[in-house]
């Protein structure tokens, strides 16, 4: 029984290691971006659907595309005052060091779509449009999912599926995905964060 | 896993001997120092929760350490009457809401609770390689 003395020491030690990964886990967790405005995406959700409404009457697919880049503009506006509003409300700053890790993590494939969109539209190949903004939106929003509240995750992978289907679906259900995702999956996933996560 | 590994093996005894028995006594010596308040892992959890956000809601702490909310109550209140943190009440529209936050006392507590810990893996540490 000469073991035990042994023993002892270490399960103790092991045991202190999990409590210090205990923490480290809780803390980045507590640390996550809870700013993600619900009340915000569903007004950019109600945007997307007027937009969405607005695009289906566009005469040509260069018009169709510019609605939805007009849209862009308030709906980005939208995102923005909310974070901060909501930021404020929760940490007393508009901007912090959560704030900037979720942005960090969400600007770079936002970036590749703004330079995807310009590619696009100068070679007229407006028909790819669709799929691109609905797959890269979801990339930003599962980028980003990592420095926020869980339902980010499920909204980016939402939005990659619905990307997905509109690259392998004709060109003429661009506007039907787009209605669904930036429209749909804004305002339900929205709606959730609001009730879920204070506002 | 490396050190569990380490620890099975074999060591001569009689060089180990000395290391061993000091640091079985540093390992002792600890353990009545720690901070048992603090050391019940969902207490734990509010306090290193607190420690790295400056305020946070009862839901959100219940989301955070996937608790019920009787539990997150019960031990709450625990902290809130050792003066590890503090609890402020309002409404938000209609709808009640508790803020948490850390006390000084907390994060000393919390200090002191993270310095235990390094010195038990500090003396398991010296265990396995005497």
């Amino acid at each position: 029984m000469g073991q035990s003395s042994d023993a002892q020491p270490v399960s103790l030690s092991a045991r202190a290691v999990d409590n210090l990964r205990f923490i480290r886990r809780t803390m980045e967790r507590a640390r996550a971006f809870t700013a993600v405005p619900g009340a915000g995406g569903v007004l950019m959700g109600i945007l997307a659907t007027i937009a969405a409404l607005a695009a289906r009457a566009a005469p040509t697919p260069r018009d169709w595309a510019l609605v939805w880049l007009a849209c862009s503009l308030p709906a980005s506006a939208v995102a923005l005052l909310s974070i901060a509003a909501k930021s404020r409300r929760q940490r007393g700053a508009a901007y912090d060091s959560a704030t900037a890790r979720f942005l960090a993590a969400l600007l770079p494939p936002l970036i590749a779509g703004t330079v995807l969109t310009l590619a696009l539209m100068r070679a007229q190949a407006y028909e790819w449009l669709a799929g691109v903004w609905l797959t890269l939106y979801g990339a930003a929003a599962a980028s980003a999912a990592g420095a926020a509240i869980a339902p980010v995750r499920s909204m980016g992978a939402a939005f990659i599926a619905l990307g997905a289907a509109a690259l392998f679906t004709p060109p003429t259900w661009g506007n039907l995905w787009m209605t669904l995702g930036f429209g749909g999956l804004q305002v339900g996933f929205g709606v959730y964060i609001w009730r879920r996560f204070d506002g | 896993m490396a050190s569990q590994k380490a620890a099975a093996t074999p060591q001569p005894i009689e060089e180990s001997a000395s290391s061993l028995q000091e640091s079985t006594r540093l390992l002792q010596a600890e353990l009545p120092h720690l901070d048992r308040l603090i050391h019940e892992r969902l207490r734990l959890g509010i306090i290193s929760a607190l420690a790295s956000s400056p305020t946070l809601t009862f839901s959100r702490l219940k989301e955070i350490l996937q608790t019920t909310d009787g539990n997150l109550s019960r031990h709450a209140r625990k902290l809130e009457d050792a003066g590890y943190i503090e609890c402020s009440k309002s409404f938000d529209g209609r709808v009640p809401r508790s803020d948490f936050r850390l006390t000084a006392e907390g994060r000393e507590a919390l200090k002191s609770y993270l310095n235990h810990m390094e010195a038990l893996i500090r003396a398991a540490r010296t265990n396995v390689s005497a």
